[in-house]
This record gives C-alpha cells, sequence and structure tokens, in this order.
C-alpha cells in the first residue's frame, strides 16, 4: 500500500458506514418488496429453427444521406466567414456525436488560422476543416490483423457494450474470412444472454464456420479456450470469440472479460485482435466505453455498427484521435457485405452532410 | 471522467463573489458551462439551446449574495427546469375494459427491447396482471428464443408463429383472448427510423392490434440521433412512452431529455441492470442530477435496498449508533457494499464527496486489503481493537501480507469512526430509545458527515424522499 492509502481506508470506512446507514433508513422507510431473484439463464435444449432474414440490398446509406440537411450548404451560402458561420459548423460537428472538446479544438484551430488571414472564405475554411480531420485518420493501418505461422489458431476476441452489435459483426466477419480462403471456428463465449448461443449458430450455419458452444450461464473464458483447443486440433485458422455484452461500469463483468482475454491464449492460439464493437448511436459515453474496455482486454481496433441509420457515429472520431484505436470496420446494413473497410474521407464527408 | 456541472460552475463563481448582480456577461459565462455539461451528457443540440435560452430567463438578474453560493443558485434553477422537462405529466397505466391490454415495443436494432419486453411482463405480473408475450422480431435470429427464455424465468407464456411478423401479432392477439390474459406485450425486430419498408412493418403491427399503449425503447448510452428517432417513431406510432434502457452504466443519459422534449411524451419506464427485476417506473428528478453529474442518491438507496438484508442492517444501525459496532461488523459491511458494485461507482453516486475523494482511483484492491486485515485477526481481537498490541500486530501484518503500519491505520481508523459514530447516535435525542429516534439520528448525523450540513430534522419535510436527500447532502440542490 502507498501513502495515499491513509484517506482511502477512511473514505472507505466513511463509505461503508454511510451506505449501511441508508440503506437501514431506506428499508425501514418501505416495505421489504419481494425480488425475484432470477438466476442466470438454465440450458436451453430445443434449437428454434429461425428463418433466415431476407438480405436486402438498397442502399441505405444513400437514403439516410439524402434525409439530412447540410450545415456546410448553408455556410458556403454566405460570402464570409461570421459567427454564424462557426455556430453552425459547431453544431454540425455536435450533432454528429463528435463531441464538445473536440469540436471545439478543430475549430479552435481554425479560427486563428482566420484570424491571421491564412483562411478568408467559406470554401477554405471547409476545405480547411475536413482536411484537418482527415489527417487526424490517417496513417493508421486498419487491417484486421492476421500473423501466419504463429503455430496455432489467430484469436479475433469481440467486446463492447449489450446491443452494440457484437454477434452480427461476427458472423459477417467469418462470412468474409471463409469466403477469403480461411478456415474459421465461432466461439460462443456469450452464455449470458438468454438464446446468443442460437443466434451465432444460425450465422455459423449460414457462413459455414464451424462452432463451439458451452451451457448457457457457463464460464465463457473455458468456451473460448475450449473453441481455441479444438480449432487447433482441426488445423484451423482463425477464432471468432464471442463475448457477452457488459457495460463498462460494470467492474466484475470487466473483470471477467479479462480474464477471457488472458485464458483465450494459454492454449495454442494468439490473440492478434480485440474489436471493440460500438453502436453508432453512441454518444459521448462512446469515450468512455473505449477507455474502460481497451483498458481491460487492449482493445485493436473499433467496428462501428449500424451507420446506414441516421445516426453519424462521430465519436469514433474522437476514439481514434484520442486514445488512437483505429476504426477498422464499418456497418452499413444488414447483409454480409454491407461489413465494409472504414473510410475516412467517405466518413467525414458524412459528417457534414 | 467528466466534470459535473457543480464543479464547472465552482469555478466560475470563484471570480463572481463579491458581485452585487449578475451581468450579462457573466451570466453568458455561466450559460456556456451550463451549455458543455448538457452536451457532454448527450442532451440533443437544438434542444440544449431551448434549455439554455429559458435558464438564462431565469438567472439574469439573480442575486448575488456572500450568503448563498451563486453556484447553488443557478444549480438549482437548472436542476428545477431539468425536473420540470423530464417530469409533467407521469404516464398512468389504465387497463383496458375489454382485456387483453396491448402493449408494442419498438425501437433502434439492439436497444433493448425484448430484454424490456420481459422486464415490463414481470413488471405486470407484480401488479397482479397475467401478461402475454409475443415475439415478432422475425429478423433476428434467436430473438424468439430470447423471449421464450426469459418468458420462462418469469413464468410468461410466450407466443410465436415463424414467418410473417404482422400474422404473429395478430394471431398472439387471438391467443391472449383465448387464454384469458389480460395484458398482450408485443416484441417486434429492431429498424432503423429512415427505413421506410420496415416502418411500414412497424405500422402494420401496429393496425392489427390496435396497442393501448406503444413504448420506444430508447438506449441511456444515445447520443445525438435520439431526437431523430424518437420523431420518427413518434410519426408512425403515435408513441405514448418512452423506455429508458442500460441506466445501469455510467452515461448520463441525455437522451432522455431530448426525446422527452422533442416528442412531449413521458418516460414511462428505466432498466437498471441484467437482472428481469431491474425495471422501475422512472424518476425525473434523479435523472436531472444524473443528466448533471450530480450524484444519484436516491438510485443508491434503492441499490442498498436490494442487497442489504433488513434484519441485518437493522441490528448493524443499533450496534453502530451504541457505539458497540466491531471490526466484525465492518467486515459485514464491506461484504454487502461489495455487492452493490465497484467501490467508485458507488462512490460516484454521492453527492457532497470532495473531488479529490472521487478523483482519488478508489481501487477495489482496497478492499481487499482491508478485508485480510481484519480476517488476519482473531475473534477477540476483532470485538476488542485495542488489545492489539505490537506483537498481535506484527502477526496481524504477516497474516494479510500488509505492513504494520497499515494495521495500525486501520486500526486508528476504526476507532475514530467508532468515536464518531457514538457521538451521532448519541446526539440523536433517545440513544437507545425507540426505532424512530435511531433512525433520526442516523440521517442528521450523515448528513453532517458529508458535508458539513446541520443534521436535517426529518419533522417539518414533506416525504421521506425529499428527507433523505436534504439531510445526506448539502450540495444536492434542495428541491
Amino acid at each position: 500500500m502507498n501513502n495515499s492509502s491513509l484517506p482511502m481506508i477512511f473514505l472507505l470506512l466513511a463509505v461503508a458506514g454511510l451506505v449501511f446507514g441508508i440503506g437501514v433508513v431506506a428499508i425501514s422507510r418501505r416495505k421489504a418488496r419481494a425480488v425475484p431473484q432470477i438466476q442466470r439463464v438454465a440450458p436451453v435444449e430445443a434449437v428454434e429453427a429461425v428463418a433466415a432474414a431476407p438480405l436486402s440490398v438498397r442502399d441505405r446509406l444513400a437514403k439516410a444521406r439524402s434525409s439530412l440537411s447540410g450545415a456546410v450548404g448553408s455556410v458556403l451560402g454566405r460570402s464570409e466567414i461570421n459567427d454564424s458561420t462557426w455556430l453552425e459548423l459547431e453544431e454540425a460537428l455536435l450533432r454528429a456525436d463528435v463531441g464538445v472538446r473536440v469540436a471545439q479544438s478543430l475549430l479552435g484551430v481554425l479560427q486563428a488560422r482566420v484570424k491571421a488571414k491564412e483562411i478568408s472564405t467559406p470554401a477554405q475554411l471547409i476545405d480547411a476543416l475536413r482536411g484537418n480531420m482527415s489527417s487526424q485518420l490517417v496513417g493508421t493501418s486498419r487491417d484486421l490483423n492476421f500473423e501466419a505461422n504463429i503455430g496455432g489458431p489467430n484469436i479475433w476476441l469481440m467486446v463492447g457494450v449489450n446491443g452494440a452489435g457484437k454477434t452480427t459483426s461476427l458472423g459477417k466477419i467469418a462470412a468474409q474470412q471463409i469466403a477469403l480462403g480461411r478456415t474459421v471456428l465461432m466461439a460462443a463465449g456469450d452464455t449470458f444472454r438468454a438464446a446468443a448461443g442460437e443466434q451465432l449458430s444460425t450465422w455459423a450455419e449460414r457462413s459455414g464456420a464451424q462452432i463451439v458452444r458451452g451451457a448457457e450461464g457457463g464460464d465463457p473464458s473455458s468456451v473460448i479456450f475450449d473453441g481455441v483447443q479444438s480449432a487447433h486440433s482441426r488445423n484451423i485458422d482463425l477464432v471468432l470469440a464471442d463475448t457477452a455484452g457488459r457495460l463498462q461500469s460494470n467492474t466484475n463483468l470487466m473483470e471477467e472479460l479479462r480474464k477471457v482475454r488472458r485464458v483465450a491464449e494459454k492454449g495454442a492460439g494468439k490473440v492478434t485482435e480485440v474489436l471493440l464493437v460500438i453502436d453508432a448511436t453512441t454518444g459521448q459515453n462512446g469515450l468512455q466505453q473505449a477507455r474502460q474496455f481497451t483498458e481491460a482486454t487492449q482493445v485493436t481496433g473499433v467496428v462501428l455498427t449500424k451507420l446506414d441509420g441516421s445516426a453519424k457515429g462521430g465519436i469514433v472520431f474522437a476514439i481514434e484521435t484520442e486514445l488512437g484505436i483505429p476504426v477498422k470496420l464499418v456497418g452499413l446494413g444488414e447483409t454480409i457485405d454491407d461489413l465494409v473497410v472504414f473510410n475516412p474521407t467517405e466518413f467525414i464527408d458524412a459528417l457534414f452532410e | 471522467m467528466f466534470d459535473n456541472l457543480s464543479d464547472r460552475l465552482g469555478g466560475v463563481f470563484k471570480r463572481l463573489r463579491g458581485k452585487g448582480r449578475l451581468t450579462q456577461a457573466d451570466v453568458d459565462e455561466v450559460m456556456g458551462e451550463i451549455r458543455t455539461a448538457l452536451l457532454e451528457a448527450d442532451v440533443n443540440v437544438g434542444v440544449v439551446r431551448n434549455v439554455i435560452e429559458r435558464i438564462r430567463v431565469q438567472a439574469v438578474g439573480t442575486q448575488v449574495s456572500e450568503a448563498l453560493d451563486p453556484g447553488q443558485q443557478i444549480i438549482k434553477i437548472v436542476n428545477a427546469e431539468l425536473i420540470a422537462m423530464l417530469g409533467g405529466e407521469t404516464l398512468k397505466i389504465t387497463y383496458a375494459s375489454h382485456p387483453p391490454t396491448v402493449v408494442l415495443m419498438a425501437g433502434l436494432q439492439g436497444s433493448g427491447k425484448t430484454t424490456s419486453a420481459a422486464k415490463l411482463a414481470a413488471w405486470f405480473r407484480s401488479q397482479g396482471r397475467n401478461p402475454l408475450l409475443v415475439g415478432a422480431d422475425l429478423q433476428r435470429p434467436a430473438a424468439v428464443e430470447q423471449l421464450k427464455v426469459l418468458g420462462a424465468q418469469i413464468g410468461v407464456p410466450v407466443f410465436s408463429i415463424a414467418g410473417d411478423p404482422v400474422a404473429t401479432a395478430a394471431a398472439g392477439l387471438a391467443e391472449a383472448q383465448r387464454l384469458g390474459r389480460d395484458v398482450l406485450i408485443v416484441d417486434t425486430a429492431g429498424r432503423l427510423a429512415i427505413d421506410a419498408e420496415m416502418m411500414q412493418q412497424v405500422a402494420d403491427i401496429s393496425k392489427v392490434v390496435s396497442p393501448h399503449y406503444t413504448f420506444l425503447v430508447v438506449d441511456a448510452m444515445t447520443g445525438q440521433d435520439a431526437v431523430t428517432v424518437a420523431k420518427a417513431f413518434d410519426e408512425t406510432l403515435a408513441i405514448s412512452g418512452v423506455i429508458l434502457s442500460k441506466l445501469d452504466g455510467d452515461a448520463r443519459g441525455g437522451a432522455a431529455l431530448s426525446v422527452k422534449e422533442v416528442i412531449g411524451k413521458p418516460i414511462a419506464f428505466a432498466a437498471t441492470g441484467e437482472k428481469i427485476d431491474a425495471f422501475e417506473q422512472f424518476h425525473p428528478d434523479r435523472m436531472a442530477s444524473r443528466i448533471l453529474g450530480m450524484g444519484d442518491v436516491l438510485t443508491l438507496i434503492e441499490q442498498a435496498e436490494k442487497v442489504f438484508e433488513k434484519d441485518q442492517a437493522e441490528a448493524t444501525a443499533a450496534k453502530l449508533m451504541d457505539g458497540e459496532f466491531t471490526l466484525d461488523d465492518f467486515l459485514d459491511q464491506l461484504q454487502q457494499l461489495k455487492k452493490m458494485g465497484s467501490l467508485s461507482s458507488v462512490m460516484g453516486m454521492l453527492p457532497g464527496l470532495p473531488k479529490e475523494a472521487k478523483d482519488a482511483q478508489i481501487s477495489d484492491d482496497m478492499v481487499k486489503v482491508t478485508e485480510a486485515i481484519i480476517r488476519s485477526m482473531t475473534p477477540e481481537e476483532r470485538r476488542k481493537p485495542e488489545i492489539i498490541n505490537g506483537s498481535r500486530r506484527t502477526r496481524i501484518a504477516k497474516g494479510s501480507g500488509t505492513q504494520v503500519s497499515d494495521v495500525n491505520k486501520l486500526v486508528k481508523q476504526f476507532s475514530e469512526m467508532q468515536k464518531m459514530m457514538k457521538r451521532m447516535g448519541g446526539g440523536s435525542g433517545g440513544g437507545s430509545g425507540g426505532g424512530k429516534g435511531k433512525k433520526g439520528g442516523g440521517r442528521g448525523g450523515l448528513g453532517a458527515m458529508f458535508g458539513g450540513a446541520p443534521g436535517g430534522g426529518p419533522g417539518g419535510l414533506p416525504s421521506g424522499d425529499i428527507d433523505l436527500a436534504a439531510a445526506l447532502g448539502s450540495r444536492l440542490p434542495p428541491r
């Protein structure tokens, strides 16, 4: 323990005292409610045959774009740069979920350049803003990291909060990797959510990947470890490991994830990619997600899902520039081909449209 | 983490001290801070603009006195405004005279519809109703399977047929009538608000079941897009209320404010955890503090309520107030505390804690070390820590893998806490008298402990909630 432990322990005592104090008050204030304690899900025997959704090939991105009014158009419509210009640009960035701090720093740089007369027209301003933003996003490799000849399978781990789209992204990645000629095994490490294993099985059937599942409520680390062992013995190139969604503020579940990563490498395999799946609708909390998940599992890339909706996913700009985690894949629709490599220029253009 | 609003405003007002009245420029600066705080909480840009205007009107001309902290005054205004915006009319469920009462769930992919549908079913059950769940999400693989598993957990039947979601919903309604279920909850597939085809499908589902309530499920982590989504769904389905999901995370949840403001429909329920029963009616006041990043005492209380055994807690409280609190009891408390989640998240919910305390990375390892030290003591030492002498100290340190000085610190702080608690217990006017006297003392005492507020007398205040909140944190604005 370090020197600062003294106030900390005191704090601990104080908090413990407080917590039980209010607990008592609260309990005596109300009658204790009968709370049904629902345990983790019991194993499911029957696998419901779920009809594969018809995969449409509509260009949803185009639809999203056409429905949005352009801040850029409005800025360019003026003959000069004035207060409204700055406000509109700031609000455009904010509306795309880039965040206050990032928006202000991006515009701060430009305000200085306008003051120094380096920029004088709205068109130059827009170009400079786009240029600054792209320059912050280029220079990182967005390839999914696959190492040959490591004496075991590559392991790609999918992590993220509940409902971000981990399982679906995993299914699509599997199909794409198989199309590239790699052999893939899915490890159904989401043993918590009801029927998550079934969902992954459906994807395995669709893509032709093998799958290793454990009992629902079982230890995700052991399921993934078994998956790696099984892949190794069958000479499979790649293990795609699914994990249960978890909120980054839940310490115990983050600890579980840390263990998953540790145990995954106990066998012959190597974790060569940890993909954090982030929903494009996510706001400023996305940055916190990236921080916490990286701290627990050393995230190597972001998968930005659901970008075909009206959300812009601007938080990944903050994640990439502030935390240095590259955005690798983007989900633009429901079909397998709609999961594509992230293109910074298109992404930035879309932010302003 | 983001700074909370009171920290932000604290800095501004330090400079404004001594001024008689806020000038326009001062107000602008203050408004700027409020704007940033709201934006960082993911409140929609357009909504922020409106809020700020309303707050500005109230803030201009606010008297800045030495006695009253101007920051507190502004926070009070902001908080009241947010509560007013979030609250207003609450959604009251009235059951259909010809059952079943039909509830339709809608939302984006991954917002938490299926889980919320099951939680809502459990809630209806707790209200003495007999719901039927209908799985009309035939899009996502195994979504119906998920609903079936959840339904089995809560003892609510689940109906679904493969094929067409609209037909499934219609058949579900017939099934509810046949079985005599009085509530029907229809889960639908997640869809993007801009996907015309899918929006038409959910409109068709709505047409065949004619829902009494249509809930939009919104993820508490949603950013600026919440407004677009809410508008689109409201236009298609005429939303009756919102279910805010994943509120157990650390997102500020500004989306709640945006959605409420834009579609004007109440936030009916909030999902606050992974367990089925972690689902409750929405509390605008808590959400306001949360958006402003100012602690969430009431949620903390509820968490404590769930975790703590009533009898045990009362016994411990009595011991504490009488000064009979031993290290064993403290160890118990730590165990209970651990059940409430990480220490830092608990600390985060406490208003009025000094900023340094919140910033100090309180790791859960600290709890472990403390536990280890106490566990290395003999039962007698735990009861009477004063008997711990040099050789006992060395033994305890060795047993717990710590230094003698750590053991010293723990023992010293424990005795200090004991003294403090004794004082508080003694001051409650009645000491070991009736249970009521004890409770009152606990409240006032804890208030005094956190922030130096005078012990809040429970008598004159209208309700338990307000009473508690006022006593617990002097920095929590009075309501």
